[in-house]
């Protein structure tokens, strides 16, 4: 039944390397755009980092700064 | 009237956003590929290779929606000065591309069971191919191009160049003899698709578009988070 199934009627190497091409576009596209993401993120906590106190407490005054700093962030 | 696109705002939103987003997508998804690849019926004259239809067509309608949708926040946003449209543009073309070769991928491997070849010179598909430079020159523009206002007038002229090719896409099965099937489904008038079929075309295409809004969103935040590394050089 399972390689009925694998086999589609002899249109299963056509349908899984379809479903398998889109498979692995989404998550590449999804592990290099979250790379990207981690990457610009550590590069700004990086310089927040290495603010003196009084710059740190203008830059956190910023909404957009102060939800980069917070560990809500799911990516 | 842009006051709502004011970034500060939106972050607060796409921050968050991105969580519920992804799995939604992945329940969406898996649905999806439980009724393209087991409950969906085969087609009488194409068999299972029907099912590749599952992932053709869905992708190729959100390239087409997203190039259309960039070339409107471009134009506005060239029109109207507003810089976050352009980053909202910005983030949401490599969505489109990547759906723009799944498209051209998923219908060549399509074409070598039903017409016999994996790639013609036919409207349709070199349509599709010439959007698919398009995209290339807009996400390229924005990575060569260090001169804001040139960039953005760029990306713009781009886009309006490209979105001519649109309707030559969507009527070029109509227009002249080609090896693509019409359009099956017609939002004015009656489909010709089973239910049956219609169903999990859907599901599948939801799930496209939760995934493009995922990859718009991290990207999005991303570009908010490089311009605030800008802005902590400058403090």
């Amino acid at each position: 039944m399972i390689s009925e199934f694998l086999n589609m009627n002899g249109y299963g190497l056509y349908v899984w390397s379809a479903f398998l091409f889109t498979f692995i576009s989404i998550t590449t596209l999804f592990l290099i755009t979250k790379i990207q993401y981690v990457k610009e993120r550590n590069k700004f906590l990086s310089k927040f980092g290495a603010l003196d106190s009084k710059k740190a407490e203008t830059a956190k005054s910023q909404i957009i700064n102060k939800e980069i700093l917070s560990s809500n962030q799911f990516i | 009237m842009f006051k709502f696109f004011n970034p500060s705002k939106i972050f607060l939103i796409t921050s968050k956003a991105p969580k519920y987003v992804m799995i939604l997508f992945v329940m969406v998804f898996s649905i999806g590929l439980l009724e393209a690849l087991i409950f969906s019926p085969e087609d009488y004259k194409q068999g299972d290779s029907v099912r590749i239809m599952y992932v053709h067509v869905p992708a190729a309608w959100i390239s087409l929606g997203i190039f259309s949708s960039i070339t409107f926040l471009s134009l506005c946003g060239y029109i109207f000065k507003n810089m976050n449209l352009f980053l909202i543009a910005k983030s949401l073309a490599p969505s489109g591309l990547l759906f723009n070769i799944v498209a051209l991928v998923t219908g060549s491997i399509w074409g070598k069971p039903t017409w016999g070849t994996w790639w013609a010179w036919d409207a349709r598909i070199t349509s599709m191919l010439i959007l698919g430079l398009f995209y290339l020159m807009f996400l390229i523009a924005w990575r060569i191009y260090e001169d804001k206002e040139k960039v953005l007038r760029i990306t713009t002229i781009i886009t309006i160049l490209g979105i001519i090719n649109v309707p030559i896409i969507k009527y070029s099965v109509d227009w002249w003899n080609t090896l693509h099937q019409p359009a099956s489904i017609n939002i004015l008038s009656k489909s010709s698709i089973h239910s049956s079929m219609l169903f999990p075309l859907l599901i599948m295409t939801a799930a496209f578009v939760l995934f493009s809004l995922l990859i718009f969103l991290m990207k999005y935040n991303t570009e908010l988070i490089k311009i605030k590394n800008k802005g902590l050089d400058r403090l």
